[in-house]
C-alpha cells in the first residue's frame, strides 16, 4: 500500500480538485492514466521537458482567470458547410451543435456512451504508449477528461466536423478528450476553432489505418489571457495521410504537443503551425515523430511572429527507428521577431538508428528584411502595410501546408486581422 | 521637375563624404543621363532621393515640383511620383508578383485621394503591359523577383515603372547585368514611357544604354560632384576615351 502523498504534493493537490467520471468502459483506463500521473507526476520547473516553458499556471489547483475577448469578426469558418459540434467553457452544447450523425461517420459523446465501445481500445492507449518521454498532463487529461467526441470514420465523411470551443466563463477549467479512429481508405477533416475556457487541457487520440486521410486544422482563439495544453498522438497505419495545421493568435499560455508514430510503410505525416503574438505571449510547439516503417515522409513545418516580450518555443524531434529505411524527414522552426523584447527558443533534435535516409531540420529567427522593406516603401506601400505583407510571406511556407484553398485563405484572413490590429 | 542645389551627403554610419555637392536639375520630357567611375557617387544620389536609410544629409536640399524630397519617408516620395528602379532588385519570397503592384498601385493612389484601382482593372492594364515586356503570366504570380533571371528582373523593374507611372524615373545602372537583346527590351519599355510630363535620370557606366535610350543631357559625375554636363555627345566620348581625359581636363 502507498503511502498517501503528502499535502505538499502539487501533483496530489491539482488532482484533489478532480472527480473522475465513470462510463464503464473507460474507467480501466482513467483508473490507469491516474496512476501514470501519479508515477509521474505533474511537470514542475525543473523537468528537462518543460524547460522553456513553465508549467506553474498549468498545473496549479485552479484555473487562472481569462478575461473574455470581444471581437467583430463573425466565426471561423463560418460559411462552411460542416458539422458543428460545440462546447461552452468545456461543456456539451446541444443546442448550438448540429445532430451528431454524419454519413461515413459514427459520432458519440464521451460523456454519453456508456456502454462498451469499440473506443475502449483506443482511449488512454495512444497516450499511454506516448513513450519516451512523460506526458503527465495528458495522462491526467485521460484520468479525467468530462467530456469529449468520439468519431468513428468507416468512409469518406461528407463534411467537415467542427469542434468549436466557446469561452464565457472566466474561471474555466475545461478537460475534453477526443478519440478519431479512421478505418482502412475512410477521410476526415476536422476543425477545431475557438478558446475553450480559462484554462483547457485537451487530448486527442487519431488512429489512422491503412489507407486512411485525416486533415486537422485548428484555430485556438484570440483570448488574450487563456491557457492551454493540448496533446494529439496519433498513429498511422501504411499509405495513410495525417495532416495538422494549428493557428495560434493571442493567449497568455499555449503548449500544443503533437505525438506522431508512423508504423505503416509509404504513410506521410505533416504537422505545421503559424503562431503571431504580441506582449504577454507563450507559445510552445512540441512535436515527437517516430518512424518505425520504410518510405515514410514527416514534416514539421513552424513559423512564429513574436513582438513586445512574446516567446515562442519549439522542441521537434524526428526519431527514425533501426529498419525504417527511406525515411523522408523535414524539420524547420522559424521566428520572426518584430523587436528586441521578444525571444525564440528552439530545440531541434534527429534521432536516427537507420542508414539509408534524407533527414533534415533547421531553425532560424531574424528580423524583417530591411532590404525587402524599403524595397517596399520605394514602391509606395507604407511601412506597415509593407510589414504586413513580409510578416505574412513569412507565414506562407506553414499557411501552405493546408491543402484545402478554402480554409487556408479563411486563416490567412484571420492573420491579416491580427496584423492589422497589432501594428506599430 | 528635379531640383538638387549643393547636395551634401555622407554615410551615417562612419564619417565618409560621399556627395560633396551636386547640383541637378532634370526638367519635365527630358531624359538625363548620369555617367561616371565607380565610387563616383551615382547610386548614392540614387538611394538618397528615393530615402533609403544609412545615408545623411549634411547640406543642400532636393525637391520634386517643389516638394521637399528629403522630408518625406520612401513611400511618400513614391507617391510624390518618384520611382526608382534598383540596380540590384531585391527578391521578396511568399509575395506574388501580382499581389505586390496592385497594394503598391493602390497605396499611392490612397495616398493622392484618388479612388482604388478595381481588381479587373488592374489585372487587364497589367496583362497588356506586361506583355510588352515579355513578362508572362507565370512571372506575374511568382514571388517578386525570386528566381527571375537578371533580365528577368530588370524588365519587372519597368513593368513597375509603367504600372505605377510615376513623374521622375531614376534608373540605376539598369543595363548591369543585360545581354544586347534584354537591353533593347528594357530600353523600349523605357522609351514607351517617354512623354512630357515625366522626367528621367538614367545612371549608367556605359554609353551603350544610351544608344537605345537617348539622352537630352548627359552629366558626368565623379568624386560626388557633377564635374561636366553636356549633350549626348559627351556619351561618346566617354565611350571612346574612357573617364580620364575628362577627369583631368576638369581637374
Amino acid at each position: 500500500m502507498a503511502e498517501p502523498a503528502p499535502k505538499s504534493n502539487p501533483t496530489e493537490e491539482r488532482l484533489d480538485t478532480l472527480t473522475m467520471p465513470q462510463n464503464g468502459w473507460a474507467d480501466a483506463a482513467r483508473k490507469a492514466a491516474l496512476a501514470r500521473v501519479r508515477e509521474m507526476g505533474l511537470p514542475g520547473r525543473r523537468d528537462e521537458y518543460w524547460k522553456f516553458t513553465r508549467p506553474d499556471s498549468l498545473v496549479q489547483p485552479t484555473a487562472p482567470v481569462a478575461a473574455l475577448f470581444q471581437n467583430e469578426e463573425g466565426p471561423l469558418f463560418g460559411d462552411l458547410d460542416r458539422l458543428k459540434i460545440v462546447f461552452v467553457d468545456g461543456v456539451f452544447d446541444a443546442e448550438q451543435s448540429d445532430d451528431l450523425t454524419l454519413s461515413g461517420v459514427r459520432i458519440d459523446r464521451l460523456a454519453e456512451s456508456a456502454d462498451i465501445h469499440w473506443a475502449s481500445d483506443l482511449y488512454g492507449t495512444l497516450e499511454g504508449n506516448g513513450h519516451y518521454v512523460p506526458r503527465p498532463l495528458a495522462a491526467l487529461n485521460t484520468a479525467y477528461a468530462t467530456d469529449g467526441v468520439l468519431i468513428h470514420v468507416t468512409d469518406k465523411a461528407e463534411k467537415p466536423i467542427n469542434f468549436i470551443y466557446l469561452h464565457e466563463n472566466e474561471t474555466s477549467d475545461a478537460i475534453l478528450h477526443h478519440v478519431v479512429k479512421l478505418d482502412p481508405g475512410a477521410e476526415l477533416t476536422l476543425l477545431e476553432t475557438g478558446p475553450a475556457a480559462a484554462r483547457f487541457n485537451k487530448a486527442m487520440e487519431v488512429d489512422v489505418a491503412d489507407g486512411a486521410t485525416f486533415h486537422h486544422v485548428r484555430a485556438q482563439g484570440r483570448d488574450h489571457e487563456r491557457r492551454a495544453a493540448t496533446h494529439i498522438f496519433a498513429r498511422l497505419g501504411a499509405e495513410s495521410v495525417f495532416k495538422s495545421f494549428t493557428l495560434t493568435v493571442n493567449g497568455r499560455l499555449t503548449r500544443n504537443e503533437c505525438v506522431i508514430d508512423i508504423t505503416g510503410d509509404d504513410a506521410v505525416a505533416h504537422v505545421a503551425g503559424a503562431c503571431v503574438g504580441d506582449g504577454d505571449f507563450h507559445h510552445d510547439d512540441t512535436v515527437f515523430v517516430t518512424h518505425d516503417a520504410l518510405r515514410c515522409e514527416s514534416r514539421q513545418v513552424f513559423k512564429k511572429v513574436l513582438r513586445n516580450g512574446a516567446v515562442g518555443v519549439f522542441q521537434g524531434k524526428i526519431l527514425v527507428k533501426e529498419g525504417a529505411q527511406k525515411t523522408d524527414g523535414y524539420q524547420i522552426s522559424q521566428s520572426l521577431l518584430l523587436d528586441d523584447d521578444s525571444q525564440f527558443l528552439a530545440k531541434p533534435e534527429l534521432e536516427i538508428y537507420a542508414d539509408d535516409v534524407a533527414c533534415s531540420h533547421g531553425s532560424t529567427s531574424g528580423a524583417i528584411d530591411e532590404e525587402a522593406l524599403f524595397y517596399l516603401r520605394s514602391r509606395g506601400v507604407p511601412a506597415e502595410i509593407a510589414t504586413d505583407l513580409l510578416t505574412l510571406a513569412f507565414l506562407a511556407e506553414a499557411v501552405e501546408e493546408i491543402e484545402d484553398e478554402v480554409l487556408r485563405d479563411a486563416l490567412v484572413e484571420r492573420l491579416q486581422g491580427w496584423l492589422e490590429r497589432h501594428r506599430g | 521637375m528635379l531640383n538638387i542645389k549643393n547636395l551634401h551627403v555622407q554615410l551615417e554610419e562612419e564619417d565618409k563624404q560621399i556627395l560633396k555637392g551636386v547640383d541637378l536639375t532634370v526638367e519635365a520630357g527630358k531624359v538625363h543621363a548620369i555617367m561616371g567611375p565607380n565610387g563616383s557617387g551615382k547610386s548614392t544620389l540614387s538611394y538618397v532621393l528615393s530615402g533609403r536609410d544609412g545615408y545623411e544629409v549634411t547640406e543642400g536640399e532636393a525637391k520634386l515640383d517643389g516638394e521637399d524630397l528629403l522630408e518625406m519617408e520612401p513611400e511618400e516620395r513614391a507617391a510624390a511620383g518618384l520611382f526608382l528602379a534598383f540596380q540590384y532588385p531585391v527578391e521578396i519570397p511568399g509575395v506574388g508578383n501580382m499581389t505586390f503592384l496592385r497594394t503598391a498601385v493602390n497605396a499611392q493612389r490612397k495616398a493622392r485621394g484618388e479612388d482604388e484601382i478595381s481588381a479587373a482593372d488592374f489585372l487587364k492594364v497589367i496583362r497588356e503591359r506586361a506583355k510588352a515586356l515579355k513578362i508572362d503570366a507565370d512571372m506575374l504570380k511568382r514571388p517578386v523577383n525570386v528566381g527571375f533571371s537578371g533580365g528577368e528582373k530588370k524588365r519587372n523593374e519597368i513593368l513597375q515603372m509603367a504600372m505605377l507611372e510615376p513623374k521622375m524615373c531614376i534608373l540605376d545602372e539598369t543595363d548591369s547585368g543585360l545581354d544586347v537583346d534584354a537591353m533593347k527590351l528594357v530600353a523600349e519599355g523605357v522609351n514607351a514611357l517617354r512623354n512630357e510630363g515625366r522626367g528621367f535620370l538614367v545612371i549608367t557606366h556605359y554609353q551603350r544604354l544610351l544608344d537605345h535610350i537617348k539622352p537630352d543631357v548627359v552629366h558626368i559625375m565623379a568624386d560626388g560632384k557633377i564635374v561636366k554636363t553636356g549633350g549626348p555627345e559627351l556619351a561618346l566620348e566617354v565611350e571612346n576615351n574612357g573617364y580620364a581625359d575628362i577627369l583631368a581636363e576638369v581637374a
